[in-house]
This record gives C-alpha cells, structure tokens and sequence, in this order.
C-alpha cells in the first residue's frame, strides 16, 4: 500500500491528472454522478414528453450544482468544522423565518424569496445537520457518551420538527436520518439502537395523532391503495403497473405508454423510477441500482479514508442519507413504503434537491482532496 | 470518573469506525436486495397481470358524478330543480381535421366566433381523448339539425346532462344562490377524488353554505375500452350517492309578495318565523337571474350586472348597511327602563329641538314644532326625537351600547349563509381603535335616535325585532329547514335559544308603546292598521343617506332621488301572540311609515291569512 501511494506521488502528472487534482476533484466520484446526470437527462427526455424546455432546465441547475460541488471540493474540510454550527444556527434561523412567513402568508411555505431564485433553508439544514452532530460529537471522545447523546438528539429534532411542520414529511425523515447517520458512525452502541426503535415502534400511535390529515392519508393509502383508486390511491396503483408492465426488458426507451397517456401522474419528479422502470425493464432498474451502489461505495470509501473524526462522521453519514434518499424514493414507487415527497436523487426533474446532493458529494471530495502527512 | 478516560484514543475510534462503515455498507446492501425483490416480483412475478392493466389504457376509471339535491321552499315549492341541457361536445383525438370540423359545424347551426375561441382554450387545457363541450343548452332546432348531419362528423355528439334550473329566477336569487362552473381557486381547495367529474358548485346562498349536502357523493366505474378509448364494457361500479335534498323555511309566495311591494324601490324584506327563527322572507331587490350563471354567463351580461347602479347582485338583506334610524327607539326606550333612567310616566317637554348644558348647537327634532309634553309610550308611538335625545344622554354610550350588543346588534345573527356583513354597533372602545379618537356627548345623542355611527342589516334588524316581540327569548335565524337524504331526515342549524335578562313588565310596556305607533291616536304607521281584525306592533324609521346644514331645510322634491332618506320598518303580529317578525328598508324611501310600513303590513297580512287556513 505505502510503496503504491509512493509511486502514485511520483508519477509524473499528466495534464489532465494534473488540472483534477488542482481542482480537488475525486475522479471516481465524479465520472459516477456524471453518469447519473447523463441516465436523468435521458428518462426525462421521455417522461416530460420530450419537452426541451424541462431538459434545459435541468440542464441549468445540474450545472450549478456541479459548479457548487467544484467549489466545495476545493474548500479545505477544516473551514467547514469551522464554520459547522454558525451554518446550523443560520440554517435554523432560515427555518423559523420561513415558519413565520408561512403563518403571515397563511398557507404552506417551504422557501425564502430572494428576488432573483427562492430558497429552501430546509435544504442547507440537510447537510448543516450532519455537520454540526459531526462537530459536536468530534469535540469528545468516542463512543459519544449519555449526555452528548441528549445533546445530539436535541440538535436533531428541532431542525427536523422545524422541517415537519411546513409541512414536508420527505425532508424532515431525510434531515433525521442524517443526523443519526452521524450518532451510528460514531458508535452508538447496539443496545441503544435497538432501544430506540423500539421505543420509535411503540411511539407510532403518538405520531400518528400528530400527523396532518393529508399525511394519515398517504400512509392510510399506502396500507390498502385499491381502496380509493379514483382519490389517494390512484398514484400508487398507475406507478404499479407502470413498473410491473416494463417486464425484465422493458417497452424502450420513448415506449412509455403510462406516463404517455398521463395515467402516471407526478411522472418527471418524485414517480420517475416508474417511468425509467417500464421504458428499460428489470435489467435498466439492476443497472440503476448498481450505479447507486458505485457512488455510495466510493463515498463509504472516502469515509474511511478519512482522517480526523469529523471528517470521518460527516462523510459517512452524507453517504448514508444519500443512500435513505434512494431506498425512501423507490420504495415509495413500487409501493413498499408510503408516499413521501421525495425526488429520486440525482435523477428527479426539478426542485433544488440536486444542488444540495452535489454540495454534499463536493464536501466529500474536498474531504478526500486535503489530506496532510501524518506523522505515522 | 477521571478524566484519563476521556482521552481520545485513535485507534480504538479508528476501528470503531471502520467497523461501523462495513456493517452500514451491509445494511445498504440488504435493503438494496430488498427492493431488487420486489422489482422482481413487479416486474417477473407480476408483470403478465400488470401488462393487461396498462394495455392502451384497457381499463380506465370513469367518476360516476352524484345528482345534485333539489331546493324546496317550506310548502314543498321547488326553488332550484335539474333539468336535462342538451350540449354539443367533441373529442379531438377522433377526429381528424378538427379546423374544417369546427368551420362545418359554425356553418351548420350559427355558432359565434367568440365560442370558437372560447372551446379552442378549454380544449387545450383537456387530454385529447377527453369530450369538451362546443354548444351548451341547445335548442330544439339546433337539436334538429345536427342530428340529421350526424353522419359527417365523426368524433362529434350530442351529450345531455342535468343543469340547475331556478324557476323563480331574481326573486330568490341571493338566498337559493346558483352553481356555476369551479373555477381553478376552487379546484386548488376541493377534494380531488369527491370532484372528479364535477364542474359545478354551489357558488352564494344556500347552494353554497349547503355544497356538501347538496353536492352528494360521487361513485366510480372501472370501463373496459378498446383501442378507440370507446367503452366495452363496465368491469365495476360503485354507484354514486345522489346529494340530499333541502327544505327551506322560506316561503316563496310570501317572498313574492314582499319583493313585488318594494316595486320600484331598491331595498330588502326580512320575515322570521318569531317562534322557530325560521326565516320566511329574505329578499334583496333588484334580484337578478341567476339561470345564466349556471351555464357560463357571458361577459357583456355580466359587467352589465356588476356595474349597474343598482346593485342587482349585491344581497342587501344580509349584507346591506343601514343606519337604523328611528326603528333603533324601542330599544333604547327598554335600555332606558332596564336600567331606571326613566319609568313609563317620566315625561319631557319637546320644544322641537334639544341642547346639551352649555352648548349651543340644536339637535333637531323631526317635527319642527316639536310634540308638546311626552311620555315613553307617546314618544315611541310619535317618534319623538328630543325624547330620546334626552334618554340617551342620561343612559351614555357605555349603557346604550351594552344593552343593544344583546339584542345582536352589531354582531353577525350567524344564519346559515355565507358572507354576512356583522354592522357596527359603536362604543367608546371602537371608537378610539378605529378612529384613534374620544367619543363626544353629541354623538350619544344621535345613536340614541339611530343615526350616526350605527349600521345594521335587515336581517340584524328583524331578528331584534323577533327577539324582542318574543319577550327578550333569542330567536336565531336560519334558512335549511330540512335536509332530507334518500335514507335519513337530518333538520338545519340548532338554534341558539336563551333568555335576555330583561324585565316582562318592561318590554311589555314597549310592545304597548310599538301597537300604538299603528293603532294608536297620534301613531306614525296608522294607515296599515285599516281592515285588519289583529293588531301590528311595529315603528317607523328614516335613515339619513345626506347631512343637511344646521338651519337648512330637508326638502324631499329638492334633492336628487338618490339622496333622500331611507324607509325604515320594523313591525310584529298579531300583538297579543307574535308569530311573525319584519324588517322592511325601501332605499330613498324617505317615509318610514308611508312607503315601508305597507310593505310590512302585506307580508304580515298574507302570512296571517295563510296561517289560518291551514
């Protein structure tokens, strides 16, 4: 190993090699997240019924957001412990604001108009949550003790009520999730993790009476979707036969016949897997899968390579919500989880989801870019 | 315990992590497989089954929309009922030149460009396999003469469906209210599965306060289609549940007779069965029609009906404001009693106008002699202003608006219709958050007689009638009597019931005090008590739409028709058992007595007459 990373120091660069690595870009990473964007363009050609406006659209902000994650890698991962709860505090303050602007503007508001585009504080908090339990958690010893464990979960749950209460079910599960992402990496010890879901399980009827009527729908739904085909049900049961019409070859690509004839609704944003799943079969969704599977292993890889704890923290657990992102995202459309507005990652038309996902894999390359000597 | 044991210790936490990092890589891996599971069982497993599903739309669900509830009145008249409408539709995806299609068809039965334009933006907001309307309510000859060219237009067909039909057009029109099509605010707010195929909805009155009743529940049909998306065969229906039908209390007839009193003047008619609080009249006139609303009114028709002067759409009985003038005496008369300012032989001398100590300004009396020396009951029967003036000083705003607030003066009467307006009973509180201002003894002096800050709708105005012709028992108007399901019988709004603290002997003398305003020597309201064998209790008013100056001299036949006063009425029956309460207010009326107190007097006559035949 020693002897390889050797050789690797002294190779002579190439031009390319050498303008990567000024840039702090990790190459595996970034060809696998090229390649998603390229398999997005692709199944939105189709499911937005080859419309060159939407492409362009996402083309712009697919731009941005690797522009963003350009940026990030090249920030030095010190800056970011830094800085790690100034951001949350801001973050926090973005989502109360948003919270009273809602109650002013007497509806549901998930964003802060800046004039020229909106903002949606909601998804800063999903990589500033992670960031902030990282910094704390770093600051001690590990595995985190009890009472860093109460302040951990503290921190937690008030972005994630926050997020809850705008209502948006999807992200408040997703900015939980990373959190505790940074609490398992950690080492939290099982004992605890099985407690805790247990005590989660018995929680159920309590959270159940503090859901929105909407939100007891979705679930409601999700358990027996034949009951209300024309209302609630009607997403699930088009997404279903979207999926299981495709078949292991699938109908092609442009073949869509559900999204075609607006049966499936929703078809370019949060239901697109279904549409990918009927054009390219069983084969494209195994490809899809393994595509995954490629970034969130190089991402663990990163993680592990890391070396200073909260590097380590905040890599795993980004990793990891990315992973919940996909599994929450396709369980949803084939019909194995209920219905929470969340984008498939990476691949979804719209939503500002793309950019913090590629600020996130930014901060992960910056992480594996700007590694010092050590002294062993 | 030491602080030894917080020591970081890098490869205890190095391999804390990196063991942490396998098992998440595990986890992912299995809930990886978990999905690939049922991908398979979707996609393999399930995929001959969900293949037949999908096969060109084979099976589509089609709403099954529920027949709107019918509107009765209180005799079982029929106030908004569903007629068939005949409509010409297309389905673009089955034709194939809809352009030459559309300039046959404007050919063949006249349509006008406007609904060309009109269809091409529908059409584009629909699916192309979708029917969209072309010709609503079609007549016999356009009926005719389509149905002999069917055969050249493919993808072209006469649809009929069920309209709402007012048969008493204006008369009603602001209490049944009318459907029209949901517009998009409307579609954002209503439940999407209960609406699907439903464009109309209850829009004002009670088509509206009562939309869910009347709207019913919509079924569903899973069609079998072909290729064509032409149906084969129904594979299964949940039929839908028809919209509950309504009596109202209303009583048509007698609404009639009190929108065709008012005649040539603006104004509304409020009659309240004193008993139930049932509402039998509730007319707002002008009325306007509102058969064309339910169809798409056009747009001419419809800026002529908003811009008019008379406000044919505006529903003056629940939403109007009217100073109360002198109707407002009676109660404050009774406050004047309740709280021991004045008893029934307390008597002022009325010179024709009043003075505060030391002020020189002269509130004047309507009767510029003035009337001599008064008692409570002459001042009411006379409508003595000075009188009044004079309570109302000594009673001050605090009391009189206290007193007032329970009669519901100034708050909504909670009828079960949408948009009424709550009137404005002022106070010194209001006063200074509204107008940031003290509140002057003169202004106490004018709310004593109805003028100045206070406004009242007619329905306000008939319910403190009601109220206080039923000694001090709240009665609480509501309009939905009935509302009768194909299985259940469920009955309107609960009323609100209760008692005014209030002494009997007290309202008993102003109820002496309102008979004579009709019956009495000197009443203001005599010529409505002529040839009747019951006796009236009511009292005049006249609202102020124009100030005058101080020495100037209201001259009716002087002043434009839109600036003189209001007719104001109030009047109960029969005196000895009250049955029935009336607010009459004829805009520009100028006389209480002359123009508004008749209108009252045959409203109370029919329903008296009627009531004794059954």
């Amino acid at each position: 190993m020693r002897t390889e990373t050797r050789r690797e120091q002294f190779e002579p660069p190439s031009a390319l090699g050498n303008l990567l690595r000024k840039l702090h870009i990790d190459v595996p990473l970034f060809i696998t997240l090229f390649l998603a964007a390229i398999v997005s363009f692709v199944i939105l050609y189709s499911a937005g019924s080859q419309n060159m406006g939407i492409l362009m659209r996402q083309a712009a902000r697919v731009g941005l957001a690797f522009g963003l994650m350009t940026l990030l890698a090249h920030v030095n991962p010190y800056q970011f412990k830094r800085y790690s709860a100034v951001l949350f505090a801001l973050g926090i303050l973005l989502l109360i604001a948003v919270l009273i602007m809602g109650q002013i503007g007497k509806g549901a508001q998930r964003w802060l108009d800046l004039g020229f585009f909106r903002f949606q504080p909601s998804e800063m908090i999903k990589i500033t949550t992670p960031m902030m339990i990282a910094w704390y958690l770093a600051e001690h010893s590990l595995p985190p003790k009890w009472k860093q464990l109460c302040i951990a979960a503290v921190l937690i749950v008030i972005p994630t009520l926050l997020i809850a209460k705008q209502p948006d079910l999807g992200t408040a599960l997703l900015v939980a999730s990373s959190g505790a992402g940074v609490l398992f990496f950690a080492g939290l010890s099982w004992l605890f993790i099985l407690a805790v879901i247990a005590i989660l399980t018995s929680l159920t009827p309590v959270v159940w009476h503090l859901m929105h009527d909407y939100q007891r729908d979705r679930v409601l739904t999700f358990l027996n979707p034949e009951a209300d085909p024309m209302g609630r049900g009607y997403h699930i049961i088009q997404s279903k036969i979207a999926i299981g019409s495709g078949g292991i070859y699938g109908k092609g690509w442009l073949g869509s016949t559900q999204s075609e004839l607006d049966f499936l609704p929703e078809s370019s944003t949060d239901f697109i897997f279904a549409v990918f799943a009927e054009e390219f079969g069983l084969f494209g969704c195994l490809g899809l899968l393994v595509l995954y599977l490629l970034i969130i292993g190089r991402c663990l890889y990163i993680a592990s390579q890391a070396q200073d704890t909260y590097s380590r923290l905040l890599a795993g657990s980004l990793s990891f919500t990315f992973f919940v992102y996909v599994f929450v995202n396709i369980g949803m459309v084939i019909g194995i989880l209920p219905v929470v507005g969340v984008p498939l990652p990476l691949i979804s038309y719209g939503g500002t989801s793309i950019v913090t996902l590629l600020a996130g894999f930014g901060i992960l390359m910056s992480i594996h870019t700007h590694k010092k000597l050590l002294p062993n | 315990m030491s602080r030894t044991y917080t020591i970081k210790d890098n490869s205890v936490e190095n391999r804390l992590f990196l063991n942490r990092i396998i098992v998440a890589f595990v986890i992912i891996l299995l809930l990886t497989s978990g999905l690939i599971v049922r991908l398979v069982y979707l996609q393999i497993v399930g995929h001959e089954h969900y293949s037949s599903l999908a096969k060109d739309n084979s099976i589509k669900i089609k709403p099954l929309v529920p027949t709107r509830g019918m509107i009765y009145d209180r005799h079982g008249k029929i106030l908004a009922e569903n007629m068939p409408s005949y409509s010409l539709e297309l389905i673009p995806e089955q034709i194939s030149d809809l352009d030459d299609t559309l300039r046959r068809l404007q050919k063949l039965l006249n349509i006008s460009d406007e609904k060309i334009q009109q269809y091409q933006k529908q059409r584009k907001r629909e699916k192309r396999f979708t029917s969209t309307p072309l010709l609503m309510n079609m007549n016999e000859e356009e009926l005719a003469k389509f149905a002999v060219a069917r055969p050249f237009f493919p993808g072209v067909d006469i649809q009929v469906h069920l309209a709402r039909h007012y048969p008493y057009a204006d008369l009603a029109s602001h209490v049944v209210g009318y459907v029209g099509r949901i517009n998009e605010t409307e579609l954002k707010s209503l439940p999407t599965a209960e609406y699907q195929g439903s464009s109309h909805i209850g829009k004002i009155g009670v088509e509206s306060s009562y939309e869910t009743q009347l709207h019913g529940k919509t079924g569903y049909a899973e069609i079998e289609t072909n290729a064509q998306a032409r149906a084969i065969r129904t594979v299964n229906a949940v039929e839908p549940t028809p919209g509950a039908n309504l009596y109202l209390t209303l009583d048509i007839d007698l609404q009639k007779t009190a929108y065709d009193a008012l005649d040539t003047y603006n104004g509304a008619v409020v009659a309240i069965d004193i008993k139930t609080g049932g509402v039998l009249v509730f007319a707002s006139r002008p009325g306007f029609d509102p058969n064309p609303f339910v169809v798409g009114i056009s747009n001419n028709a419809y800026q002529a009906l908003q811009s008019s002067d008379d406000r044919p759409l505006y529903n003056r009985a629940l939403r109007g404001l009217y100073p109360p003038g002198s109707t407002l005496k009676p109660f404050v008369g009774l406050a004047g009693l309740e709280y021991n300012v004045i008893d029934t032989q307390h008597r002022i001398f009325c010179p024709g106008f009043y003075q505060l100590p030391g002020v020189s300004h002269r509130y004047r009396d309507w009767k510029k002699w003035g009337h001599g020396s008064v008692n409570l009951n002459d001042a009411i029967m006379q409508s003595c202003d000075v009188y009044f003036y004079s309570l109302a000083s000594s009673l001050g705003i605090d009391n009189i608006h206290d007193f007032l607030q329970q009669f519901g003066f100034g708050e909504k009467t909670g009828i079960d219709l949408v948009g009424e307006k709550a009137g404005l009973l002022p106070s010194r509180d209001w006063k200074r958050r509204q107008r940031n201002q003290s509140w002057y003894p003169g202004e106490t002096l004018i709310t004593g007689i109805g003028q100045g800050f206070t406004q009242v709708t007619p329905l306000q105005l008939a319910r403190a009638t009601a109220t206080l012709a039923n000694k001090g028992n709240i009665v609480t108007p509501f309009l939905v009597d009935k509302i009768v399901n194909t299985d259940t019988t469920t009955h309107g709004p609960e009323a609100h019931k209760g008692a005014l603290p209030i002494k009997q002997e007290n309202i008993n003398s102003i109820l002496v005090g309102m008979v004579n305003v009709i019956h009495g020597e000197r009443g203001t309201a005599k010529p409505i008590g002529k040839g009747i064998n019951y006796k009236i209790g009511g009292k005049t008013g006249t609202a102020q739409v124009f100030n005058i100056k101080q020495d100037a001299k209201y001259n009716e036949n002087e002043i434009d028709f839109k600036l003189r006063d209001h007719a104001l009425f109030i009047a109960f029956a029969p005196a000895d058992d009250p049955k029935i309460a009336v607010a009459v207010i004829a805009e520009n009326g100028s006389h209480g007595g002359s123009v508004a107190g008749p209108i009252a007097g045959k409203v109370i006559k029919q329903y008296l007459e009627s009531e004794n035949e059954n």
